[in-house]
């Protein structure tokens, strides 16, 4: 589990975050939503230590080793165009290997599972400057897998895939935390595809959590349409809500009827 | 599928290994005494234990084999090697294809350290620490000026490396005009020079370039971890702060120590790293153990150009690796510029 606890963050006078806590279970998957600049990132990366902050971040039991507890992928990664995928995928190991240490027959094992799981097999010898930016973020998600981390933090993981591709790689982050138990938050902007996957969503607007519950209860037209700035409606379909923006050309043939 | 990590394998280090190997018998060989290359190998073969045979060479050619053109050529490949794999290493901690110890103001620093404890003090036995502070110094100004210049842009890093070298000189200049009695000697070790006398200079730079070198090698998985970045290394576990700061002072120490025995040699350190970038791959866990053996060849066959290109007289070895050099150096920048 992960725990914000009165987080605040302050970088200057024209943004300010929280103070925000929150609570994300074993094997929880939480899904932060909200406009640009809400604060989504900004909140990952308070975790990880990325950004200086006030109040805390725990993993429940107290203890917290970089590298160990919590994997994290960033919306935009620094991929080396030469480096190979499967040795970028390896550098998920870092955190388990001494400093003067090689990898071991088993980290390799890791690394193989990790790339299998997320389709990367043809692709293990490619420089990660020859992907598809669908390709480099699954190797993205590979790395932060390969860490083997409880917590998995992922900063828009789907966000240049395509929907069937999405589908999939959410598909596998799924399986893996129920299998293993891992504590997932996903910063999203595709709020219908969100809603389908995550237990819970988060709704971060300025810095502070404007709407917390079930897809369901945060998925609305009033609560969207507030906080978005947009005519945003929500269908209700079997596998849960549809979330449709209203063009404001739509809107005016509306009022026109 | 291959998930098994780069690794250095065996072709090129053996490759390494043999093209030392050849530059030093050449080295050994070529000279104004005339000694032919079996008679070297034979007087080497000699030098092993248990072996004993007749090199043919009488007292005085052995003298003038191991007491002046071998101490010069191993010089040449301990200030090789080290300042190839201190241009690797600010290469990977810094993420600038372009960083140099020449080009980040280090060898120009550690110019004016030294020039300032030869001027000031006449004391040669300061040389290397001043060397050192004033190669430290520049350096840290530099990635300072670089980072409030331009972020983290290779090019203005190398544009603040460019001012604090010029800089640097600039005070080095000031120092010598009021102290002529040793501008002529400072004069020539700016030019850059393998000048020994026997086997002191070797002894002097040995530790320096073997502790750094070594601190260097055993890092250098984490240089390929250092380029995805600081926040994404960071959040590896790896302390980049403690990381670059080791390097740079390893990196600099065996910089400014080559510096206070040869004077300014430039663009060893680019020239070397890539080409073994361009030939043996991106991963700094090939580039850097590479870059010892490839910068050791490297300036003991550039010191055989200084010695042969005008002889009887000698070219500054740092002119030949400069007319190397530069040209590289503009390679390596269109590459930089075209499709990554």
């Amino acid at each position: 589990m992960i725990v914000w606890d009165q987080v605040v963050v302050s970088y200057g006078e024209d943004f300010a975050f929280g103070p925000v806590t929150l609570e994300v279970g074993d094997g929880e998957w939480l899904g932060l939503i909200g406009p640009n600049g809400a604060g989504k990132s900004t909140l990952l990366k308070t975790a990880i230590g990325a950004v200086q902050h006030s109040g805390e971040v725990s993993l429940g039991d107290g203890t917290k080793r970089r590298g160990h507890d919590v994997a994290w992928m960033p919306q935009r990664p620094g991929l080396p165009g030469a480096m190979g995928v499967a040795d970028y995928v390896m550098l998920g190991r870092t955190p388990h290997l001494g400093y003067l240490a090689a990898e071991s027959r088993r980290d390799v094992d890791i690394v193989r599972r990790a790339m299998e799981e997320l389709g990367l097999r043809e692709l293990a010898r490619r420089p990660l400057g020859t992907l598809s930016g669908g390709e480099a973020q699954r190797a993205v998600l590979a790395r932060a897998l390969a860490q083997e981390a409880p917590v998995l933090l992922l900063d828009e993981p789907t966000a240049s895939l395509d929907l069937g591709r999405a589908v999939e790689v959410l598909d596998v982050i799924d399986d893996l935390r129920r299998e293993q138990g891992l504590t997932v938050v996903t910063a999203a902007h595709d709020l219908t595809l969100a809603g389908r996957y995550v237990d819970r969503l988060v709704l971060l607007s300025r810095g502070s959590v404007a709407a917390e519950g079930l897809p369901r209860e945060v998925l609305t037209r009033e609560t969207l349409s507030a906080h978005y700035g947009a005519d945003i409606r929500v269908i209700d379909d079997t596998y849960g809500p549809v979330v449709v923006p209203v063009r404001s050309r739509d809107a005016r043939s509306d009022t026109a009827d | 599928m291959e998930a098994r990590p780069a690794r250095l394998s065996w072709a090129p280090v053996l490759f390494g290994v043999v093209t030392v190997v050849g530059a030093c018998l050449l080295g050994l060989s070529v000279g104004a005494a005339g000694l032919d290359a079996g008679s070297v190998l034979r007087a080497l073969l000699d030098l092993m234990p248990g072996v004993d045979i007749d090199s043919g060479l009488t007292a005085v050619e052995r003298s003038i084999l191991f007491d002046i053109r071998a101490p010069r050529v191993v010089l040449g490949g301990m200030v090789g090697a080290v300042l190839a794999v201190a241009g690797a290493s600010y290469q990977g901690v810094f993420r600038n294809a372009l960083a140099d110890p020449y080009l980040l103001g280090v060898a120009a620093g550690a110019g004016l350290g030294a020039t300032a404890a030869v001027s000031l003090s006449g004391e040669t036995s300061l040389l290397t620490v001043f060397a050192f502070f004033g190669g430290l110094g520049a350096v840290a100004l530099t990635y300072a000026l670089g980072r409030t210049v331009g972020g983290r842009s290779a090019t203005s890093l190398i544009l603040a490396g460019v001012a604090v070298a010029a800089f640097a000189t600039a005070i080095q200049t000031y120092v010598l005009q009021r102290n002529v009695e040793t501008l002529r000697e400072v004069y020539s070790w700016i030019l850059g020079r393998l000048v020994t006398v026997g086997w002191g200079e070797v002894r002097g730079l040995a530790p320096y370039a073997i502790v750094a070198t070594l601190v260097l090698v055993a890092g250098r998985r984490l240089l390929d971890v250092l380029s995805i970045g600081d926040e994404e290394a960071a959040a590896l576990g790896v302390h980049v702060g403690r990381v670059r700061g080791v390097v740079v002072v390893a990196a600099t120490l065996a910089t400014a120590a080559a510096v206070s025995v040869s004077g300014l040699i430039g663009f060893v350190g680019i020239i070397v790293p890539h080409t073994i970038r361009l030939v043996f791959g991106w991963s700094y866990r090939v580039i850097i153990p590479l870059s010892v053996l490839f910068g050791a060849a490297f300036l003991m066959l550039a010191d055989i150009a200084a010695r042969t290109l005008v002889a009887p007289a000698e070219l500054p070895i740092g002119v030949v690796t400069a007319f190397l050099g530069a040209p590289f150096f503009l390679l390596v920048l269109r590459t930089m510029r075209g499709p990554s």
